[in-house]
C-alpha cells in the first residue's frame, strides 16, 4: 500500500532535506517525489494547486496539504514524535524551542545561505563567487555562531538538555556549509563543533545524506548526458 | 506573580507583533522602554538578555526570551491557546504554515518598502525606487495567493482567528500607511481581512502606540 505521506520537491534542497530528516526521525513511512526545477515542475499548475508559492517541500499527509518547511517539520514531529518539540514537556521547554527555531530561521540561515550560494552553488553554474558577499556574511555568521557557543557552553542542546527540532532545524543548511572552506568557524568552536558532529551522526541525518548524494549523483549524470 | 517585562520600542513592527498577543491574551505585562537611537540594545545589560542584541525581549519569571515570534507562541500557549489551536493537528499545522508565509514570503517583501518610504526619508538616504517597484511587482503576486486563500476560507488558518492573521498586523500596519495601500486594496478580501483585524481591541489599543512615521515626525525618535 503506498505511504499516506508523500513529499514533493528535490532531495538537494536544503528545505526539502529538512522535511525529510523529521519524517526519518519519527519513522514515518513516506514517498519522496522527485521533482525537477530546471524543468520548472515547481511551476506547473498540478503543482501551483498544492502550493501557489511555487516552492518545495510540500508534504501531503492524508488531507493535510502543507507547505513552509519549518511548518511542515512541526507537523510531522508533532503528530508523530512530540518529544522533539516538547523537550522536557515543561513550557519553559517549549519556549526554549520556538526561540531556537526562530533563532536558526532569522539569524543562522541568511548568512549561512549566503555563503553556500557564493561558495557552492554559483561555481556550479559556472559562475564566480562574490567574495565581498562572502566576507561580509563570514562576519555576520561568525558573530552568530559565537553566540551558540555560549549557548552551548550552558546547555547540552539549543533548547536544554534533550535534543529537539531547534537542533534538527540546523542540519540542511550546515551540512552544506560544513562542505564549503569556512568550515572552520564551526571547527574552531569546540561546543558548536561537537554538537555539530553529533547532528551529523545521527542515522536519520547519514539517511538524508545518502538521498541527497544519490539525487546529485543523478543530476550529475544527467547532465553529463547533455 | 510579577507581571511579565516586555523590552523595547512600541514603534517596532516586532515589538508591536508581541504587543497584540499580549493585549489579545489579556495578559498582566509592563513595557519597558528603551531606545534605539541611545542604542540601548547594544548595551551589555541587554545583551545578557538577549546575546542577539536585539528587541522584543520578554521576561516571564526565569524565562527570558527573544524573537517575536517565539514571544509570541509562548504568551499565546500560555493565555490564549486557541489562537494556536494545538490541540488539533490540522488547525494547528495551518497556523503554523500561515505564519512562516507571513515571515518568509510576504514580510520580505513589505519590510524594504516600509523602509524606503517611511524611514529612509527621515534619515536622510534616498529611497531606492527601484527596490520598491520590484517589492511592490512582487506583492501583487504574493497578495493574490492570499486573496484566493481568504476567498475560501475565513482567516488564514481557516474559519477561526489564529496567531497567524495577528502576526501580519504589525508591518502591514506600515505599509498600508504608505501610498501603496492601494495595491493591498485592489485585493477584496485581503481588504476585508485586513479591515477586520484593524478593527479587534487588542489591535486598536496597539496601533495607538505605532503612529505611522515610526515618531520621527514628532520628535519621538525610537
Amino acid at each position: 500500500m503506498a505511504p499516506a505521506v508523500k513529499v514533493y520537491g528535490w532531495a538537494m534542497s536544503p528545505f526539502v532535506a529538512r522535511a525529510l530528516l523529521c519524517l526519518e526521525e519519527a519513522g514515518v513511512e513516506y514517498e519522496l517525489v522527485a521533482m525537477n526545477p530546471e524543468a520548472g515542475d515547481h511551476l506547473r499548475p498540478d503543482f501551483l494547486a498544492k502550493n501557489p508559492f511555487a516552492q518545495v517541500p510540500v508534504l501531503e499527509d492524508g488531507d493535510l496539504t502543507l507547505f513552509e518547511s519549518r511548518a511542515i517539520a512541526r507537523h510531522v514531529l508533532r503528530k508523530h514524535k512530540p518529544e522533539l518539540l516538547a523537550g522536557d514537556g515543561s513550557p519553559e521547554a517549549a519556549a526554549m524551542v520556538a526561540v531556537w527555531l526562530e533563532v536558526e530561521a532569522h539569524q543562522h540561515h541568511a548568512p549561512t545561505d549566503a555563503i553556500i550560494v557564493q561558495c557552492i552553488v554559483v561555481p556550479l553554474r559556472g559562475g564566480v563567487r562574490d567574495q565581498a558577499v562572502v566576507d561580509e556574511n563570514v562576519a555576520k555568521l561568525r558573530k552568530v555562531l559565537e553566540v551558540y557557543e555560549a549557548r552551548l557552553s550552558a546547555s547540552m542542546y539549543l533548547a536544554g538538555d534533550s535534543l529537539t527540532l531547534a537542533d534538527l532545524s540546523h542540519f540542511p543548511m550546515m551540512h552544506y556549509f560544513m562542505e564549503t572552506e569556512y568550515a572552520a568557524l564551526v571547527e574552531e568552536l569546540p561546543h558548536v563543533k561537537a554538537w555539530w558532529e553529533e547532528l551529523n551522526a545521527r542515522p536519520a541525518a547519514r539517511r538524508v545524506t545518502a538521498i541527497g548524494v544519490q539525487a546529485a549523483d543523478r543530476w550529475a549524470q544527467e547532465r553529463g548526458k547533455q | 506573580m510579577a507581571p511579565m517585562k516586555l523590552y523595547g520600542w512600541a514603534v517596532s513592527p516586532w515589538m508591536a507583533r508581541v504587543l497584540v498577543c499580549l493585549e489579545e491574551a489579556g495578559a498582566e505585562y509592563e513595557l519597558v522602554p528603551m531606545s534605539r537611537s541611545g542604542g540601548d540594545h547594544r548595551q551589555p545589560e541587554h545583551l545578557a538578555r538577549n546575546p542577539f542584541g536585539e528587541i522584543p525581549v520578554l521576561e516571564d519569571g526565569d524565562l527570558t526570551l527573544y524573537q517575536s515570534r517565539a514571544i509570541a507562541r509562548h504568551i499565546l500557549r500560555k493565555y490564549k491557546p486557541e489562537l494556536l489551536r494545538s490541540d488539533n493537528l490540522q488547525e494547528s499545522a495551518m497556523v503554523d504554515v500561515w505564519v512562516d508565509v507571513d515571515a518568509h514570503q510576504l514580510e520580505p517583501i513589505i519590510r524594504p518598502v516600509v523602509f524606503n518610504v517611511i524611514i529612509k526619508p527621515f534619515t536622510g538616504s534616498d529611497c531606492d525606487q527601484d527596490l520598491v517597484d520590484e517589492s511592490i511587482e512582487k506583492l501583487k503576486k504574493t497578495l493574490e495567493v492570499y486573496e484566493a486563500r481568504l476567498s475560501t476560507s475565513k482567516y488564514l488558518a481557516g474559519d477561526f482567528v489564529s496567531l497567524a492573521d495577528l502576526t501580519h498586523f504589525s508591518f502591514m500596519r506600515y505599509f498600508m500607511a504608505t501610498q501603496y495601500a492601494e495595491v493591498v486594496e485592489a485585493y477584496p478580501h485581503v481588504k476585508a481581512w485586513w479591515e477586520a483585524l484593524l478593527a479587534r481591541p487588542s489591535v486598536k489599543k496597539v496601533m495607538a502606540g505605532m503612529p505611522p512615521d515610526f515618531g520621527f515626525g514628532s520628535g519621538n525618535i525610537p
